[in-house]
Order: structure tokens, then C-alpha cells, then sequence
């Protein structure tokens, strides 16, 4: 395969670099299928980036869903086993507090033993002691064994070990516009590459669409009608602090800001979940935070004052299910298509399920890929650990502060200061981590590290990344400006719906830099 | 320490140490009325040194060069601006008596004149600004000329490359070409502005310096640097950078804090004083009140409660960053006094969808109003007290970020604001 040409080759075409994407591509490997994935934009764009990073227990589905929930507990303990280098075992608590319906309180560690989840119950005293930021109207508290899977890592490490098994490629930025068929199949995915604005075909003898959210629109492309999505628009708002070490859960049915997840040295508070129509423009909006705030804060009444750095809102798809149940009892589970019945031979769908079964929808896709290709091999992805590679550990909040304390070098200048990330960290992902390789910018550097993601959520360090890139010959022209603007663009997204307090206030200094002095407000050209 | 207040008394008190303060104690000073002020000095650090009158005009629309003319027709567009309410030669004094009282303290400006100064970014940008510091005027001459320039920069330095800089202007600036070097005396790790500045005040310093500049410049008549040229006599650490060297050198600013902006702080903390301006710098005002004869400013340091009690005051507390507005969830209000904040109507309505959007937020269009002689006023349209003036962006009805036109609001109205207190000061 040559990376030049306009035509490439390959056995599976797998569309969408979530993690089921990424997964897929894993476990086709291994079984030593060769594979290109690609994405419109690039890892994670879409739910697999935008949720809590929360690796369920199943404790949450208890309730609405028993299966969900015990496919949530068989993944969660295999990935602890085989991806711990992706997960912190935070551990999940689930608590009760006044006006919540003691009834289901009550019945929750039963529902929880009948799933096979391990439910230990605490008095409220124990849990508080556990937990001090806890309320003090807290009636029942229990403990599983939920824990946090950051999915940025989880992606990059799967691209990774995939390349490294047999070459398999992924290509960020390509997105397909339509499929060439004959006789009952597909021969070919006419894309086009975003990042060198030119056309490219893909030709392969199995196509994948991984699409999350946009899978029904990818299946329309081959005018497959049997996939029915619905859109359920989450919101999730990450304060400036860690509020709490466990997984906090309210324990009632499954409502709006009823979870609040630890990132590294954050906290995640969410989620509202309404329904949409539109999958490209979904942003926060004010109604949504103050909802997630006022009911996170009934079980950690710190939430109500915490102040917030951002928010951000992605679309989850759910499956349409029969009958008239809510969006909160629709199915998380997942669905794989083969569309035999639309007379296609050689594509399928996965869509729905959750980050935490990822590695089975990924399993379930490539057992029916390699069948078709006549493959026998069977999946290894429940026993294989994903192996470590440094390059791609960047997005891991705390990476960079142990790497720090390991290799301190006065030469080695941290360029985010919220995050300790020092240029030896871009260097090494330049060097090593999956989709970098055609895209040295500001953008693939922020996905694929925690630069731009703690308190001044890039408004310094984006300055400084893009200096030390002019600095590498990275950029030649005002191209480096222009992706210092977009990036700031794309951050702002994020921190628009809770700009108050001490956030106006850096805000205005960000801006005041930002436009004021550097005028990324009216920069030439390209607008 | 003592639980008794001490007590100050004062014709003048001035809340707020941004430029907008600054800039009325000064001309308090020249017009020798006793004044006292008060404020968190941070803000001044996050100034660049440039002084804007006006460099953008009305969205997305160009540059503005002579800022005179966009503010005739500002007046046209948006009367209510507060630049709009201060007569033009006003403004022109106000500049002057500025960047005036700056020079004789050793930290000359350019004077403002009949245009714009295009002035250079540390990311390699342009920007339209009034007056630029004496140590920053020889590279809009270079650029303007075309002159065969080096920009340098130092290893070690974050922020700074000289390579951005020359790939954003060479198009525009064909002869402009870049070379890193070391800072004398810092040849490991980490380098900052502050400590490299102070450093240059030392004459060994600066002779290694002009050294390696000597070394890297080749042919070209004109350096160009990060704003390191000493803190405190910048002047004289440029006279003999140029010197040492046979070259004309200039700063570019860098991000903040910068250097040029901890000068103008701490030029001000040692001059004021100096000049009879009772200046508590690092204390915010917990509460004014207003009697009969007087106004009173309550606030406390580390000796103890302090009371300052003033005929009149300037309210130039500036916006969020400074303290002067809050924003909160239900809605934006102004600290002190909680006087009413001309405002959006809902927080939905603070900002675009798009954050470098060139037509601006509302949130910074939201103020306090005043009226024709700069006293704020009431949610019935009454004045506060008339003792009490404003000056400063926490004005409403204007965008500085935007209009590229923070320093001249704040020198704009310091200066009306001063002028309306010397009227009521003496009676008029």
C-alpha cells in the first residue's frame, strides 16, 4: 500500500475512530486481518470522547436493563485485568439521600446480587467517612466495583498494538462520501481526505461502519435502511478540582446529574440527556448545567459552588426500540447489522452499547467480518493484554508529572503548565503515536496529550505548543495562527455554557491576549 | 497590631489601580489635588505597554490607522461609547499629559499622534496602537522600511520564537530573518523575561549580551527582541544595547505578565509616592459610604483597619479580571456598590457560538452608566452620590477587547472623571 496514491487497498475498511472502531481493528489483527480505519475527523470525536470515562460496574443498569448490567460486569473486570494501564479502579459508591424513593434503595443490592455484582452496603457513616464532600441527608449508601478508563488512551493503544501486528493503518481526517457497489457488494469507499483536500478511494473486501452516532447515516450511504437510531443529547460539565476519590452514583432510577466520575485531577458531573435531530451542532446550554448542578448537588452539596472550567455535550446513539419506552430505558445495549436483508454481502453496522463494552461489540463485529473472509481465527481480545506504549499515555491525567519526577531535565521545558507537559512529551508523541504521522499541529497534539486541558484550558500553553511547533519547522506560515485560532475556537465550545465567577475573569485575560493583543480575531486569509 | 482605624484624609480617593487609576492620580498630580489610591495592582502587569486609543472599528471590518477620524465616526455609530463622551482634544491632552509624566520618570513614550503606530506581536501579528515605549519604536520604523532585521531569541525562552514571528510578517517583510542565541549567564534550563531584564541592568550584562548580538546580526542595521530591556531604566539599558552593538534594537512584547507591564507597575508603586499620592497598592476596599461632607473608604492591611476619607472619588475598578464586575450565574453586578450593570439579558447571551468572533461578546459590552460628568447612576437614573465619579472599562457600552481600546478608555475618561471632581473639588 503506498500512503501516495489516490487508491488503497486493504481487507476491512472500518469507518469511525471510536473505541469500537479502534477495537475492531485490534481483534482483526490479531486473528491477522489487515485493516484501515479511518475518520472524519479524528480518535474519539465523537461519544467515545464526550462521556464520563466512567468503566461501569453495571450497578447503573440494574434496574432498566439486567443484561446491560451483566456485560457491564464481565468487561469491566477483564479490562481491569488486560487494559490496566488505561483505568484508575476508583471504585463506585452508590448513595441515597433524602426524598429519594427508599423502596428502591432498599431492593438495589439484591438487584445487584441477581446481576452478579459484587454490592457491599455501608451505613451512611462509613460512606461519609469515605467520602466527606457527601450530604448529610444521605439515607443508604452502597459500594461497587465501578472504576474510570480514560477512552483517548484506550483508542490510541488499540490503533497502536494493530499497526504493530501487522501494519494495519489509521488515517485520521477522511471521510467517506459514498460507496461504489456492484453485484450485492461494496467495492469501494469514494472518501475524501480532509487534511490534504484531495478525493480517495479506498477499495476492500470488508466494509465496517463503526460510526457511532452517524451510523445510520453511513449506512445510508449504501442505502441500507435497517438501522434506527435515536439521538439522546448528554451534557457533561468537569469542574477545576477533584470533588471526590470514588465514583459517586445517585442511587434511584437512572436521572439527570446523577453521576459524578473523578478524571485524574478533575471531576465529571452529568448528564441531562434530551432528545436531538442534529448530530453536528450540540452545545451546552445554560438550562443543562444549572440542572446537572442542582441535582449533583443534592448528593455533594460542594457542586453547587465548585467552579467549573467546562462543559461539553455529545450525542449518544441509542437504538430504537419497539414500543414507547423513555430514552432512559432505551436499550444501552448495542446492535450488529449484518444487512443481509438489504441484499448487501460484505458490510455491516455496530452501533449503540457503551464505552465499557467496547471490546465485546468489537469482538462480535470481527467474529462476523472474519467469517465472511473465511478466517477461522478466533478472538483473543479476552485474554491478550493491550500492551503499554509509552507515545500514546500522554492523554493520562498524571503521565506527565511522574515522567517529570523520573527524568527531570532543566532543559525540558514544561509548555502546558496546568498539565506538567513538556516538550520531551510531544517529541515522543511525534515520534509514536497512531494518526500523527501526516498532521504535526496543534490539534493532533491536544488530542493525543493533556495539553489545553486544565484550568486555562489551553489559553497559555496553546500559545507556547504553537511557538515550540514554528520552532520544529512544523509550520512555515500563518498556517500555525490559524490553527491557534481554531483551537481556541474549539476549546471555547467547552467553556462557554460556565463562564462565571473566576472563569470571567480568566476569560477576559485569555481574550485580551488572544484578540486584543495577537488580533486571532481578524487574522488574513482563510475566513 | 492595632484593632484602632487609621485614619487618611484626601480631596481625591482613587479605587482602582489599573491604568484607568493611574492615569487619575496623575492627573490628580498635575493638577495638585490631594489624592489617595487604592487598589490590587495586578492587572497593570498583564498590559503589553502599547497605549490604544482605537485600532479596530466595528466588526470584522479593517485596521483602523487613524484613530481620530474612527472616533468621528464612532460618534456616528455608537454615541454612548464612552470614548464618544470625552471631547477629542481631551483625549489628545489626556495622551499627552500621560505618556508626558511617564517620560520625566524615565520610561519615555512616543507621543500620540495624528495616526497609528503599526506595531509588532510576539506571535508575528499587526497591531494598530497610539503609542509604543521609546525601547519599542524602532521596529514599526524597520518594518515600515523594509530594513534588513534580525529577530532574536534565547534558548530557553517559552513563547518567544523568532521563527514565528518572521513566518507570519515575511510576506510583508521580506528582509526580516531570525537567530536564537543564548543569555548570558543562563545557559540551563529555563529563561524568564523578568529575570532577564533585571539581569541587563547590570553593564557586564549587557556587554555579553551586545556580544552575541554582534555575533548573529550580520548585515542587518536592526535587532529585534522579546521585551527584556531592563526594568527599571529601560531607556538607558536600549542607549547602550545600541551602542555596544553600532544597531538599532527595539522590544517586541511578550505574553503576560510581561515585562513592559511590571515596569509600568512598578514604576507607578515607586513614583507616586514619591509625588505626595497616598498609595495603598495591595489592598482591596471592603466597603464606601457617603455622609454628609464627605466619603468613606473602609479597608484593612496588615497593621490594621484603614479609613481614607475623601471629598470625592473615582471609581476605576475595572471589569472581571480586577474585581470591579462579577459575573454570576443569575447575572453580572458591580462589586462595591452593587450599582446597576447595563447587561444581556440572560447568561445564554454573554457570548457568540464562535469565540474569536470579530463582532465581540455582549458580556463585555455590560457596565455601569454615568452621566455627562462621568457620576454613575442609579437604577432610576440619578446619580449615585455626587461625590462619586467612574472612570475605566468597568464603563458600559464599549468593547476595549475588540476595539483594540482598553489604554484609551482608561486615559479618556481618568481624565474626564479628574476634570469633573477638580470642578466639584473647587466649587464650581
Amino acid at each position: 500500500m503506498s500512503s501516495g496514491a489516490t487508491t488503497l487497498e486493504t481487507e476491512v475498511l472500518i469507518i469511525g475512530g471510536g473505541v469500537t472502531g479502534t477495537g475492531i481493528m485490534r481483534d482483526l489483527a490479531l486473528r491477522g486481518i489487515h485493516s484501515l480505519l479511518i475518520d472524519k475527523r479524528d480518535l474519539c470525536a465523537g461519544a467515545s470522547g464526550g462521556n464520563h470515562g466512567l468503566l461501569h460496574s453495571g450497578g447503573r443498569y440494574v434496574s432498566t436493563d439486567p443484561a446491560a448490567a451483566m456485560e457491564c460486569r464481565q468487561e469491566n473486570a477483564l479490562l481491569k485485568r488486560l487494559a490496566p494501564q488505561c483505568i484508575e479502579t476508583a471504585g463506585g459508591l452508590f448513595v441515597a439521600v433524602e426524598g429519594d424513593d427508599p423502596a428502591f434503595a432498599e431492593k438495589f443490592p439484591a438487584l445487584c446480587r441477581n446481576a452478579g455484582i459484587d454490592c457491599e452496603e455501608l451505613s451512611p457513616g462509613e460512606a461519609r467517612r469515605l467520602e466527606p464532600v457527601l450530604s448529610d441527608k444521605l439515607f443508604k449508601a452502597c459500594r461497587v466495583p465501578d472504576a474510570t478508563i480514560d477512552p483517548f488512551h484506550l483508542a490510541l493503544l488499540n490503533v497502536d498494538h494493530a499497526r504493530l501486528i501487522n501494519g494495519s493503518v489509521y488515517r485520521p481526517h477522511t471521510e467517506v462520501l459514498r460507496f461504489e457497489m456492484a453485484d450485492g457488494e461494496i467495492r469501494a469507499a469514494i472518501c475524501h481526505d480532509h487534511l490534504h483536500n484531495r478525493p480517495l478511494t479506498i477499495r476492500a473486501r470488508q466494509f465496517v461502519n463503526a460510526g457511532g452516532a452517524w451510523a445510520m447515516n453511513v449506512a445510508r450511504l449504501a442505502a441500507c435502511a435497517d438501522v434506527h437510531l435515536l439521538y439522546a443529547k448528554g451534557t457533561i460539565l468537569v469542574s477545576s478540582d477533584r470533588l471526590a476519590h470514588h465514583v459517586v452514583n445517585r442511587l434511584r432510577p437512572p436521572g439527570d446529574g446523577d453521576i459524578l466520575v473523578p478524571g485524574g485531577t478533575v471531576s465529571l458531573l452529568g448528564t441531562t440527556s434530551t432528545r436531538v435531530d442534529d448530530l453536528e451542532n450540540v452545545s451546552p446550554v445554560a438550562e443543562e448545567i444549572d440542572r446537572n448542578i442542582r441535582e449533583g448537588a443534592a448528593m455533594i452539596p460542594a457542586l453547587a459552588g465548585a467552579r467549573y472550567i467546562r462543559a461539553f455535550s455529545r450525542v449518544r446513539p441509542l437504538l430504537q426500540a419497539a414500543g414507547n419506552a423513555s430514552d432512559r430505558a432505551a436499550s444501552r445495549g448495542f446492535a450488529l447489522l449484518d444487512h443481509a436483508t438489504q441484499g448487501i454481502g460484505n458490510f455491516c453496522t455496530i452501533t449503540g452499547g457503551k464505552l465499557t463494552t467496547f471490546r465485546l461489540m468489537a469482538e462480535k463485529t470481527a467474529d462476523l467480518v472474519a467469517g465472511r473472509l473465511g478466517n477461522g481465527e478466533a478472538c483473543t481480545t479476552a485474554t491478550v493484554p493491550l500492551p503499554d506504549d509509552e507515545a500514546c499515555s500522554w492523554t493520562e491525567p498524571g503521565t506527565a508529572l511522574k515522567h517529570w519526577h523520573r527524568d527531570s531535565d532543566p532543559d525540558d521545558m514544561i509548555l502546558c503548565e496546568c498539565e506538567m507537559l513538556p516538550q520531551s512529551a510531544i517529541e515522543q508523541v511525534f515520534a509514536g503515536s497512531p494518526g500523527i504521522e501526516q498532521e504535526r499541529t496543534l490539534q493532533a497534539v491536544a488530542l493525543r496529550t493533556r495539553a489545553g486541558k486544565g484550568p486555562c484550558q489551553g489559553s497559555f500553553c496553546g500559545i507556547r505548543i504553537t511557538s515550540w511547533l514554528y520552532d520544529q519547522g512544523c509550520y512555515r506560515d500563518a498556517t500555525g495562527l490559524a490553527h491557534l485560532r481554531d483551537f481556541f475556537d474549539e476549546r471555547f465550545k467547552g467553556q462557554r455554557s460556565v463562564i462565571w465567577g473566576q472563569q470571567a475573569a480568566q476569560m477576559e485575560l485569555a481574550e485580551a491576549l488572544h484578540c486584543g493583543l495577537l488580533g486571532l480575531d481578524t487574522l488574513e486569509g482563510d475566513r | 497590631m492595632s484593632a484602632e482605624p487609621r485614619h487618611f484624609t484626601t480631596q481625591l480617593a482613587v479605587i482602582g489601580s489599573g491604568i484607568a487609576g493611574f492615569a487619575a492620580s496623575i492627573f490628580a498630580i498635575n493638577r495638585k489635588i490631594l489624592t489617595a489610591q487604592v487598589g490590587n495592582t495586578g492587572a497593570v502587569a498583564y498590559t503589553t505597554g502599547y497605549l490604544d486609543l482605537i485600532g479596530k472599528l466595528g466588526g470584522a471590518a479593517g485596521l483602523v490607522t487613524d484613530p481620530w477620524q474612527a472616533l468621528e465616526s464612532l460618534r456616528e455609530t455608537e454615541p454612548k461609547h464612552p470614548l464618544c463622551r470625552v471631547a477629542a482634544g481631551d483625549i489628545q491632552q489626556a495622551f499627552a499629559e500621560f505618556t508626558d509624566f511617564l517620560g520625566a520618570c524615565g520610561l519615555a513614550y512616543s507621543a500620540p499622534g495624528r495616526s497609528n503606530i503599526t506595531a509588532l506581536t510576539p506571535v508575528g501579528t499587526l497591531k494598530q496602537t497610539l503609542c509604543v515605549p521609546a525601547t519599542m519604536a524602532a521596529g514599526p520604523r524597520a518594518l515600515a522600511a523594509n530594513a534588513p532585521c534580525v529577530i532574536v531569541d534565547f534558548r530557553g525562552l517559552k513563547g518567544f520564537s523568532g521563527a514565528e514571528v518572521v513566518a507570519n510578517l515575511r510576506a510583508r517583510w521580506p528582509h526580516l530573518t531570525t537567530q536564537r542565541i543564548v543569555f548570558p549567564g543562563m545557559e540551563r534550563g529555563e529563561v524568564y523575561p523578568e529575570v532577564m531584564a533585571r539581569a541587563l541592568e547590570v553593564p557586564a550584562t549587557r556587554e555579553k549580551l551586545a556580544e552575541a548580538l554582534s555575533g548573529v546580526a550580520g548585515s542587518a542595521r536592526v535587532i529585534g527582541l522579546p521585551a527584556i530591556l531592563g526594568m527599571h531604566r529601560p531607556d538607558h539599558v536600549l542607549a547602550e544595547l545600541e551602542r555596544l552593538t553600532g544597531r538599532e534594537i527595539f522590544e517586541i512584547p511578550t505574553m503576560p505578565p510581561s515585562v513592559p507591564g511590571i515596569r509600568l507597575r512598578e514604576l507607578f508603586q515607586q513614583v507616586l509616592p514619591q509625588q505626595g499620592v497616598t498609595l495603598i497598592p495591595q489592598q482591596r476596599v471592603a466597603s464606601l459610604s457617603f455622609d454628609g461632607d464627605s466619603a468613606t473608604l473602609a479597608l484593612s492591611d496588615s497593621y490594621g483597619p484603614i479609613r481614607i476619607h475623601a471629598q470625592a472619588v473615582i471609581l476605576a475598578t475595572g471589569r472581571f479580571l480586577s474585581g470591579g464586575l462579577e459575573a454570576h450565574p443569575a447575572g453580572i453586578r458591580e462589586h462595591l456598590l452593587d450599582l446597576p450593570v447595563t447587561q444581556p439579558a440572560g447568561r445564554a447571551d454573554w457570548y457568540r457560538e464562535r469565540y474569536t468572533d470579530p463582532r465581540g461578546h455582549a458580556i463585555h459590552r455590560a457596565g455601569i452608566e454615568v452621566d455627562d460628568s462621568f457620576r454613575p447612576l442609579t437604577r432610576e437614573g440619578h446619580r449615585h452620590h455626587e461625590r462619586l465619579f467612574a472612570a475605566g472599562v468597568i464603563l458600559a457600552h464599549q468593547d476595549w477587547i475588540r476595539g483594540r481600546s482598553g489604554a484609551g478608555i482608561a486615559i479618556a475618561t481618568a481624565f474626564k472623571a479628574v476634570t469633573e471632581a477638580e470642578r466639584f473639588l473647587s466649587g464650581r
